[in-house]
């Protein structure tokens, strides 16, 4: 591969998977809400 | 679904959003447009898009179906409604919300079909042996209802229906019990089948089972950026886009999700974190299987021949006869992967287009879950069957144009007016930042009042001229027409249904003020 096209793939994969992996991280390290939430699976 | 359905966890409701995000074009489509549109430059508009356009749609989205939802309204005609109740209009323009999810629906289930059949076809070995111009040919003979390639008479019939009857069984099950689970086991599915696939295109070599080129000459070719592309009109619509259509906004289905979420829980990250898997998928596993593999085997000149008529060809008619020239067991596994990942791209959209109209007919009417299901696989049934017996006559691409490109650029520009200039911005953002988890930068209060209508503007505006040829086009077969009356009369049918609704919404209160 050509260096220009190298760096904007490497670039662009690397920063949307980086993106990716940091806001679903956020999400599964995000502390619980008190009942009554949105969800059913942590319910009692 | 029910007032009292609800998702079971909070990463089930990220995968599903991801799941209606992601779909067939992520694989068909983006690859196509990057390549037609200037190959890695593509990339700066694209995602200058999803962040001026993309995630501002999809906040406004969110905002607007956990605020309907918190009224009990979860579809589009009612959430509009209560955002400005004052104007009877909104309700009506809401009316695209439903509309869009079953006009698409109908077509979008066929399609769906196809990745079954050929998951099918790549276990059972169809393509083997077969020349490059068989298997392009094949194609032709699997849509074309008075053949069959596997003895089953009206064998696209028959997938079209397993595939609604598999749909309808599923949202019938409701939110946390069918769609939740779907995305839960599609998601992470196609995520692998899609990483073993770009391996398997990345580290093709060539000469090896029967590659001109190696894979990585894909990825050169694709991701070689033409810079002077970006200051091009066409290559911004072509990004505006590609962004509009692969997050699924302006349908009314993320609405529809989001309104099951209650009015404390974040909405903001929860956006962010299934807009980017979308991107994920699209960029990094996208960009990676269809180009290197076809690249590989075709050589670049071919390759451009066959994207001038998207990415369906490619997918369907192409990569199953390369991957047979990796050997029966490994052809199989690669077949099994590709047309599994679409398979499961497909269903997790198909099921979020189920849910608004099941929604309404919950809210409105009263219908339990499982009728409610029931009838959605019944309409889509008949309006889709159009679209398989004159798939050759067009009535696919129309169905596909009118609801699939013109709806949601006509919607997402009502919503977004909505929102930020009638709903008015104070409510707007703080509807968005309750309960959020991530500090949503307060740019975005000025991206979302100016930027993305002036966005989504330039792309209505710009399709104009096409929406005009088309609709002043002669010589068209009498099924295009007929296709266009179909829309038409379903369009004024939902329309009647809300406004009974809303009749039914006067009397009621009329009844408990009395």
């Amino acid at each position: 591969m050509n260096s220009s096209a190298l760096t904007l793939m490497v670039l662009s994969m690397g920063t949307v998977t980086a993106l990716t992996a940091y806001f679903f991280y956020r999400v599964l390290t995000a502390p619980q809400r008190p009942e009554p939430d949105s969800y059913t699976d942590d319910d009692e | 679904m029910s007032q009292t359905d609800s998702w079971g966890s909070r990463v089930g409701l990220i995968l599903a959003m991801a799941g209606n995000a992601v779909g067939l074009g992520n694989f068909l489509r983006f690859p196509v447009q990057a390549i037609q549109n200037g190959g890695g430059a593509f990339i700066i508009p694209y995602l200058v898009c999803f962040l001026l356009m993309g995630i501002p749609l999809l906040w406004v989205e969110w905002a607007m179906g956990r605020f309907g939802g918190r009224k009990g309204n979860h579809s589009t005609p009612f959430i509009l409604h209560e955002m400005d109740p004052k104007r009877a209009l909104w309700k009506y323009i809401g009316v695209f919300g439903i509309f869009t999810n079953i006009a698409v629906a109908a077509y979008y289930c066929y399609l769906e079909s196809w990745t079954l059949s050929y998951v099918w076809h790549s276990i059972a070995g169809s393509f083997n042996g077969q020349s490059a111009e068989q298997v392009a040919a094949f194609f032709g003979d699997y849509i074309n209802i008075n053949t069959s390639t596997t003895g089953i008479p009206f064998e696209p019939i028959v997938f079209w229906l397993i595939c609604l009857f598999l749909n309808t069984w599923i949202l019938a099950q409701g939110l946390s019990g069918g769609v939740e689970k779907v995305a839960k086991i599609g998601m992470p599915l196609l995520i692998i089948f899609g990483i073993v696939l770009a391996v398997m295109g990345v580290t093709l070599k060539a000469g090896h089972h029967g590659a001109v080129n190696d894979g990585t000459m894909g990825l050169n070719f694709l991701w070689t950026p033409d810079y002077s592309s970006i200051w091009s009109a066409k290559v911004w619509l072509a990004a505006a886009g590609q962004i509009f259509f692969t997050l699924s906004v302006g349908m009314g289905s993320i609405q529809c999700y989001a309104s099951y979420v209650k009015k404390k829980d974040d909405i903001a990250l929860n956006a962010m974190s299934a807009g980017w898997m979308n991107e994920f998928v699209e960029v990094v596993l996208g960009a990676s299987i269809i180009i290197p593999i076809s690249i590989g085997y075709l050589g670049i000149e071919k390759v451009v021949e066959l994207t001038q008529t998207g990415g369906l060809g490619l997918g369907f008619k192409t990569l199953p006869y390369l991957f047979t020239q990796w050997g029966p067991t490994l052809g199989m596994i690669a077949g099994v992967c590709w047309f599994g990942l679409l398979f499961f791209a497909g269903i997790t959209s198909s099921l979020a287009m189920g849910t608004p109209v099941m929604g309404f007919l919950e809210n409105e009417f009263g219908w339990k879950r499982k009728p409610a299901a029931w009838f959605f696989g019944i309409i889509v049934l008949v309006l889709g069957l159009p679209t398989v017996l004159y798939f050759n006559e067009g009535v696919f691409d129309e169905y596909d144009y009118w609801a699939g490109t013109v709806g949601l650029v006509v919607f997402a520009l009502a919503e977004i007016i909505l929102f930020a200039w009638v709903f008015g911005m104070d409510k707007g953002w703080k509807e968005i930042t309750t309960g959020a988890d991530i500090q949503v930068p307060l740019a975005y209060r000025f991206i979302i009042k100016f930027v993305t209508p002036l966005f989504i503007g330039g792309v209505f505006f710009a399709s104009l001229p096409g929406i005009w040829e088309k609709i002043t086009a002669t010589g068209l077969p009498w099924q295009v027409h007929g296709a266009r009356a179909l829309l038409l009369l379903m369009f004024l049918t939902i329309s009647w249904f809300v406004r009974v609704a809303y009749l039914k919404r006067l009397a009621k209160l009329k009844h408990s003020k009395a």
